[in-house]
């Protein structure tokens, strides 16, 4: 009873949602093994606070060496991983048969990644983040330093441990929850394209910040990277939906920085807990897809009063549309509740453009009258919104004319014509009548 | 005319004539039908070009949905997105003709297949179009000259080209229904019959059904009824023969959708009403004169004359208004070309880019109408002698349709039946000058004419001919001059006949001179056999050429459609949930069935297919045609493939031979002319998804895409000014090798055409334009290679979807050995100076 059921659910995702199917168990897109590559396996303990996290949220950690020979994330063409998390941020080159490009087929075939680099950072892990949209400063010893919001600590004049607050404005990136202290953040910064509209700046850094190697002296030519240009942590969601995030700091996943309180210079208010903890597993929720994971199954229409879909619609036919969204919460699918979905009716452009009303429980409805154009039209749903995977679904449908015979036969105003041909007619008959016959 | 001979013997002799000229005629209709199996035999029973597919398509639909799912057929598989109201939009005389034929065929049991019907509609036709060239010409010049004028209209090479077995085109039988509308306007000027003016306008309007040559017909008809009454013809026959064809033609025309109120609207058609109302002021004019005293006449003259003159010009000012307020002056671009030649060369790019819309060459009359253009003017000459109604018509006609065709290469086929009716003319009056002065000499002078006449007809063929012209040369002045009575026909036609005594020749000199006439006629017939059989019979699916180690076959088009068929995907959304909807509740082995029909059938749909030269864009299942190719006659213009590929592959085009949309063709000529990138842009706002370019640079094949590059070109810019031609010229000239302009090297058409090219010979050397390619090495990004053909004829590309990521704007450092190298690199990279 059930098997037809998820096989019917299957079918529908299959045929419209080719762009999310590509990448993701529709079903279930999280609950996954994940491939955890570590420098130094001493890391396993001094940042076990964020690996039990995602253990305790369902998560299978595999952790190995970055040397380690037997490293690879594909076996006889599968993937043996659903997520990846680089804390490597020295490693030149993996051990086992993983290398950039492999890393990129990971997340080109839909797999999400969790890359930190560090000071000093590798080739490789500045090559991986180049590839996603993401320029670490190119100086290799540079670290951020921020000398008025760096974070109160014992050592005086050690600027480069930075209390940053400048989150990004997104519930769904981050959480409902605010975050209310500061995050701890040592490490090398980065810059972003602002071309690019796949990479987001998920922490960017204060204005007074800049990028230097703090053991050389300033030059006098102002540094690469300064001010709010410079982000910490940045997250890519990639066009099939695979999610990347790229922080400049390994400490920032650490034990000591989830634990620690922290006071923000020149601000009376001391944290006894960073936000670290807060920041870093609201994010990863993000990236494994147990939020803002959207999709759109049973896209219908049909004309008014009927429920079979047409082939084909006539020009001024009412018809209805629906289409079903639901976003999926970490352990199952909860309908999306927005006001902001719209349903275009398009030709080369949009002829009609309507914003879908919800019923609360995840279907979108609309009705809305064909154009007076005839050609083939495309129901289009282009829903894209910060943190959200992007719904991206059309469905053709032509649209014909009126056939010969749906025209009024008879036009109210044409009946002075009507009465001239018909009294034009008679007076032709008793015309050849009388002339025939009359002699 | 039979009837008018009195005399016994002279009616055994017609009977005798009769049977002798029908079975000429039946042996006409066997070799015009014959001629044009050559395709066949040669090749194979199949369509041939663009447009014929298009037509076979439409066929098909009819016979099998029937005639009202015809008319209100909307396609949305070509001109993607905007789709095409096909029952609105086409001729229907031809799909009507032949499906009729095959309903007809089917319903007594003989099942051939539509295609059949549809390759043999075209011979069958030109049977009856030389059947109805005897008669027109029997109405001018008496049965000889329409046995002859038949014979040679069944063999023109012009009108072969277009009827050959499997051309399947409007054509076809619209030359058929040109002729017989004539045949049937003159039979009614003859006659004065209503019966055959009813015909008549039933006769135009198969024409107008079946193309849009039909504004020739209500044109010169209106011309000759002017001519007429300028002259002093006028008679009643003439009003019989013109008033009842204008309003049943008009209506009837209005009927047919693609021409629908155009039939009143347009200026094509605004003479035929100018003469209209002048035939009814004279035909007024003519019964007021009849009633009314010469003083009384004289003064309702001037009264009359100088309202009417008021009236008219007021009429024509008003007209003359309507017409000027509309863009195009209420004519359309085609028919204003036809008056002034160089007018869609200079406005209009899309016309001007099909070769059959340039003007002709001198050879092309050579090549279409061969020894017929010498004997023309012997015939207008004839024409004159008498000069009849009938007559004059024809020279009316003849000089017409020689302007027409030097205006347009495409209306060479309407000079032809003309062609064929002077030289017929010309060739019998000739046959019966000399037959007779051959007779003369050999008999004596002792027997009295007629029995000359009568004794050269049983010399041989050509003289029944003669002596048929002699008799119509006799009737036609009577009727002429005196149009009251038929009695005194007997004393003209004595007259004539001792006028054509006198025009006896020296016997050798008429001996010689048949020799040569009928080695003139053996030379036309050897060249039309060879114009059938080699010039117009090939059905362009594969190309061949021979060299020295033999015959090369060039099957590249069909491998690109196979590949196309079996790679891509079929269907839309739309009929994919349409197809599981109907075979849901089939088993599986149902579906196995209807697949295994769908391979088998495949094949057969591509093999029917003919190509020359493919531009097109297929997108999930939309292909767009585009091409321009220009080779003698068989022009294919950039969109043309657009009707086979929907044909043959069951995709949707973006554009097809039926030119509309000129910003839809001009959208995809940009795509064509733009770098990359914008191109990409284009394409995917189009849903395109893959990409054909016919390269004949490996082979030398000289009609490809690059050689009609400048036509998209053209288009492109008429619509976007962005795309500009000087920009595609090097100082005027139009090159591909080194010293071409960077817009053309960096053009989507030269990337796609000469991608990886270089990798054939090592230097990219082009047999087409013979010259090295000037860029040589470059990379497609968004552009992928998907399939190339044997001889790399068609090339087809995938458009690559956007990317996953974007990349950032760092370098990617190559080495992985170490961290010294790449930090020494990278500090050096920070501070040169250093």
């Amino acid at each position: 009873m059930a098997a037809p059921k998820v096989a019917f659910l299957l079918l529908n995702l299959i045929s419209i949602l080719p762009l999310l199917v590509s990448s993701f168990s529709p079903d279930r897109p999280t609950d996954r093994r994940i491939l955890v590559v570590l420098d130094d396996l001493s890391l396993k303990s001094s940042h076990s606070l964020f690996f039990s996290s995602l253990k305790s949220r369902g998560f299978d950690l595999d952790f190995k060496l970055a040397d380690d020979p037997a490293i690879a994330v594909k076996r006889y063409g599968q993937y043996m991983y659903d997520g990846l998390i680089l804390l490597s941020p020295s490693t030149e080159r993996f051990g086992g048969s993983l290398d950039v490009e492999g890393v990129l087929d990971f997340v080109d075939s839909g797999h999400d990644l969790i890359v930190s680099a560090d000071a000093n950072a590798s080739d490789l892990i500045r090559n991986i983040a180049a590839e996603c949209g993401v320029d670490f400063d190119e100086d290799p010893s540079a670290v951020i330093v921020d000398h008025s919001s760096y974070a109160v600590s014992e050592t005086e004049g050690d600027h480069t441990l930075i209390a940053a607050d400048d989150f990004i404005q997104s519930d769904v990136i981050l959480g409902n929850k605010k975050i209310e202290a500061t995050v701890l953040f040592k490490g090398i910064g980065h810059s972003l394209n602002p071309a690019n509209s796949m990479v987001l700046k998920a922490l960017s850094a204060s204005p007074s910040s800049y990028s230097t190697n703090p053991s050389s002296k300033l030059s006098s030519q102002p540094p690469s990277l300064y001010g709010t240009a410079i982000s910490l942590v940045s997250v890519v969601q990639a066009r099939n939906a695979a999610r990347i995030m790229i922080s400049g700091s390994l400490d920032m996943f650490s034990n000591r920085l989830f634990r620690a309180g922290v006071q923000k210079s020149g601000s009376l208010n001391k944290y006894e807990k960073s936000g670290n903890e807060q920041f870093i597993t609201e994010l990863s929720k993000w990236i494994f897809h147990e939020r803002g994971h959207l999709k759109a199954v049973n896209l219908r229409h049909n004309k008014v009063g009927e429920s079979e879909e047409p082939s084909m619609y006539r020009i001024n036919d009412d018809l209805e549309f629906s289409v079903e969204i639901f976003e999926w919460s970490g352990s199952s699918w909860v309908p999306h509740v927005s006001k902001d979905v719209q349903v275009q009716f398009y030709m080369m452009s949009p002829y009609v453009l309507k914003t879908l009303s919800t019923n609360g429980k995840g279907l979108y409805h609309t009705s809305f009258k064909v154009p007076d154009v005839y050609g083939v039209f495309q129901f289009k749903v282009e829903y894209q919104k910060l943190g959200y995977t992007s719904l991206s679904l059309s469905k053709q449908i032509p649209v014909r004319p009126f056939k010969h015979n749906e025209y009024e036969r008879f036009i109210t105003t044409a009946f002075p014509y009507y009465g001239a041909s018909f009294s034009m007619m008679a007076g032709f008959f008793i015309f050849s009548g009388v002339y025939l016959y009359n002699k | 005319m039979a009837a008018q001979e009195t005399s016994q013997s002279a009616t055994f002799r017609h009977a005798f004539g009769n049977v002798l000229s029908f079975t000429v005629l039946l042996l006409i209709g066997v070799m015009a039908f014959s001629i044009r199996l050559f395709s066949v035999i040669k090749y194979e029973s199949v369509i041939h070009e663009f447009d014929p597919y298009f037509n076979y398509r439409v066929t098909q639909f009819l016979t099998k949905s029937g005639v009202y799912d015809f008319w209100n057929w909307f396609d949305d598989r070509t001109w993607y997105p905007l789709g095409r109201v096909i029952g609105g939009t086409v001729y229907p005389g031809l799909t009507l003709t032949a499906g009729t034929l095959w309903r007809i065929l089917n319903s007594i049991n003989i099942p051939l297949s539509v295609e059949t019907v549809c390759v043999f509609t075209a011979p069958v036709f030109s049977a009856f179009a030389s059947w109805a060239t005897y008669l027109l010409t029997k109405e001018i010049k008496g049965a000889g000259a329409g046995l002859t004028a038949a014979a040679l209209l069944a063999m023109v090479p012009s009108y072969i080209s277009r009827s050959v077995a499997g051309s399947y085109d409007n054509e076809a039988v619209a030359i058929f229904a040109l002729i017989f509308t004539f045949y049937l306007y003159i039979k009614t000027l003859n006659t004065g019959s209503l019966f055959y003016a009813t015909l008549n306008a039933i006769a135009y309007f198969y024409m107008v059904c079946s193309w849009g040559g039909y504004t020739f017909i209500i044109n010169l008809i209106p011309m000759h009824v002017l001519l007429c009454i300028v002259t002093g013809r006028y008679s009643p026959r003439l009003y019989i023969a013109y008033a009842p064809l204008v309003v049943l033609g008009t209506l009837l025309a209005a009927l047919v959708p693609v021409v629908g109120f155009n039939a009143v609207m347009t200026s094509e058609h605004f003479a035929s009403f100018l003469v209209f109302i002048i035939i009814h002021v004279v035909a007024l004019v003519y019964y007021i004169k009849g009633i009314l005293t010469p003083q009384m006449f004289k003064v309702a003259v001037t009264l009359v004359v100088s309202v009417g003159m008021v009236l008219c010009v007021a009429v024509l000012a008003v007209l003359i208004a309507l017409v000027a307020s509309s863009p195009t002056k209420g004519w359309s671009g085609r028919s204003l070309s036809l008056l002034d030649p160089t007018y869609a060369s200079k406005y209009i790019p899309i016309i001007a880019s099909v070769s059959e819309h340039q003007p002709p060459t001198w050879p092309s009359y050579f090549m279409d109408i061969n020894v017929l253009a010498f004997l023309v003017p012997a015939g207008i000459i004839a024409c004159f002698l008498p000069l009849s109604d009938a007559s004059s018509f024809a020279v009316l006609y003849i000089v017409t349709s020689v302007y027409f065709s030097g205006v347009m290469v495409r209306l060479m086929l309407v000079l032809a039946p003309a062609a064929c009716i002077m030289s017929g003319i010309a060739l019998s009056e000739a046959f019966d000058v000399l037959t007779r002065s051959i007779k003369f000499h050999l008999v004596g002078t002792t027997q009295n004419p007629q029995d000359n006449a009568r004794d050269a007809t049983k010399v041989n063929q050509n003289d029944v001919k003669s002596e048929k012209s002699e008799d119509t040369v006799k009737e036609r002045p009577s009727r002429k001059s005196k149009k009251k009575d038929k009695e005194n026909i007997e004393k003209p036609s004595l007259v004539s006949r001792v006028e054509k005594r006198l025009l006896v020749l020296p016997l050798e000199t008429s001996v010689m001179a048949v020799f040569l006439l009928v080695l003139l006629g053996a030379f036309y017939v050897v060249h039309c056999v060879w114009a059938a059989a080699e010039a117009y019979s090939a059905p362009s699916i594969v190309l061949t050429s021979r060299s020295h180690d033999g015959l090369h076959v060039f099957d590249d088009f069909r491998e690109a459609y196979a590949w196309l068929s079996h790679n891509t995907e079929v269907d839309d959304k739309v009929s994919k949930s349409k197809r599981s909807d109907s075979f849901a509740l089939k088993t599986p082995t149902d579906v196995s069935g209807i697949s295994f029909i769908a391979s088998t059938h495949y094949p057969l749909i591509l093999f029917e297919v003919l190509n020359l030269a493919v531009l097109g864009l297929v997108q999930r299942n939309k292909l767009i045609g585009l091409l321009a190719a220009a080779i003698l006659v068989q022009v294919a213009s950039w969109w043309d493939y657009g009707y086979q590929t929907t044909a043959m592959a069951n995709r949707t085009v973006i554009v097809d031979n039926n030119t509309w949309n000129n910003t839809h063709i001009a959208t995809v000529g940009t795509a064509m002319s733009s770098p990359e990138k914008a191109a990409w842009d284009i394409f995917n706002s189009l849903d395109v998804k893959y990409v054909l370019v016919v390269f004949g640079g490996l082979v030398g094949y000289p009609s490809d895409d690059i050689n009609k590059f400048l036509w998209m070109v053209r288009i492109g810019g008429g619509v976007f000014p962005h795309i500009k031609e000087p920009d595609y010229l090097r100082d005027g000239q139009y090159r591909i090798d080194s010293q071409a302009t960077p817009t053309m090297l960096n053009s989507l058409m030269y990337k796609l055409s000469y991608f990886r090219f270089v990798e054939t010979d090592g230097r990219g050397y082009d047999r087409v334009r013979n010259t090295e390619i000037g860029k040589k090495h470059f990379k497609l990004t968004h552009f992928e290679e998907v399939f190339t053909t044997h001889h790399w004829m068609v090339r087809i590309y995938k458009l690559k979807s956007p990317k996953n990521r974007i990349r950032g704007k760092t370098k990617r450092s190559k080495s992985k050995s170490g961290t010294s190298t790449s930090s020494k690199r990278s500090t050096r990279k920070k501070n040169p100076w250093q």
